[in-house]
């Protein structure tokens, strides 16, 4: 197997534990970490297109603004969770449902 | 390098997996540290370099920062009951996308056209894509301007006073009377 192929077998899995952790998690602060995982196979999976298709330099100028993208997202995800514990008293995604009630 | 990359590929995927099966947020944030951290080698073996280091930087650095300090905030709650959509059915559509994500990568890199690259990295990045880069400055200034607006809290406790001043004034003086009175019972 060639370094490319294995990297592309850890792309599918990332985004496979990434998207099944994001299914079955409730707390708020764990979707934040699954979404971490999730976006993580996508940065991999730019560098390895990049390094398939001889454009190496292109795929990474993509994954910073990826990384970047992620960073804000993770810490709009981590000041959203604050709030939510700070309101409602609890982290868990089934009991901030208000259509239950 | 092959068995190299295999080993990398095993422990990131068994830390991606730690990540949320750890039962402690902190331990979970710190699978994610290492995850992103083995992740960083991996690109830098497949020769990118510069986002190997922003990954280990910002990624096993930063991140994992914020989430301890979110944590620290926000207290270690475990909260060990079922999950919403049951875990069959998630594994399911887990195992259906990385499927469907496989056949289109795959057959889509068997027609992959190999060319070369004349621009190097920072031309790359601050002439051609550089529109990227003005969304990424406007995106980090909208993300300070969410986050002082999410951890504002000072206004909440004062409106509440304000309105319970306001509604009931005689309320709030029989609730002091009593405390005033007994240190004269006391004496």
């Amino acid at each position: 197997m060639t370094p490319l192929q294995i990297a592309l077998i850890g792309v599918l899995g990332l985004i496979g534990i990434g998207l099944y952790g994001l299914l079955i998690t409730r707390n708020l602060i764990k979707v934040v970490v699954a979404l971490q995982v999730l976006v993580k196979g996508a940065l991999l999976a730019l560098v390895a297109a990049g390094t398939a298709s001889g454009k190496i330099n292109l795929g990474q100028s993509l994954a910073v603004m990826v990384i970047v993208v992620d960073t804000v997202v993770a810490v709009i995800g981590l000041a959203l969770a604050l709030q939510v514990k700070r309101r409602m008293g609890t982290l868990d995604v089934k009991e901030l449902s208000t259509l239950q009630k | 390098m092959a068995v190299l990359f295999i080993v990398l590929t095993i422990v990131m995927l068994a830390c991606a997996f730690m990540a949320f099966r750890a039962k402690q947020l902190i331990v979970s944030a710190l699978w994610l540290a290492g995850c992103s951290a083995i992740l960083s080698l991996i690109m830098y073996l497949l020769g990118a370099f510069a986002v190997a280091v922003i990954e280990l930087s910002v990624g096993a650095g930063l991140v994992t920062v914020l989430f301890v300090f979110a944590i620290s905030i926000a207290g270690d709650e475990t909260i060990e009951i079922k999950s919403i959509i049951p875990r069959p059915i998630a594994l399911i559509i887990a195992l259906v996308s990385i499927v469907l994500l496989g056949f289109m990568t795959i057959s889509s890199l068997v027609s992959l056209p190999v060319t070369t690259e004349t621009a190097s990295f920072s031309d790359m990045l601050w002439q051609q894509r550089g529109l990227d880069m003005l969304v990424q400055s406007g995106l980090l200034f909208a993300a300070v301007l969410g986050m002082l607006g999410l951890l504002g809290e000072a206004k909440v406790p004062v409106k509440e006073k304000k309105t319970v001043s306001a509604k009931e004034p005689q309320a709030t003086q029989s609730a002091v009377k009593p405390v005033a009175a007994t240190p004269e019972v006391k004496a």
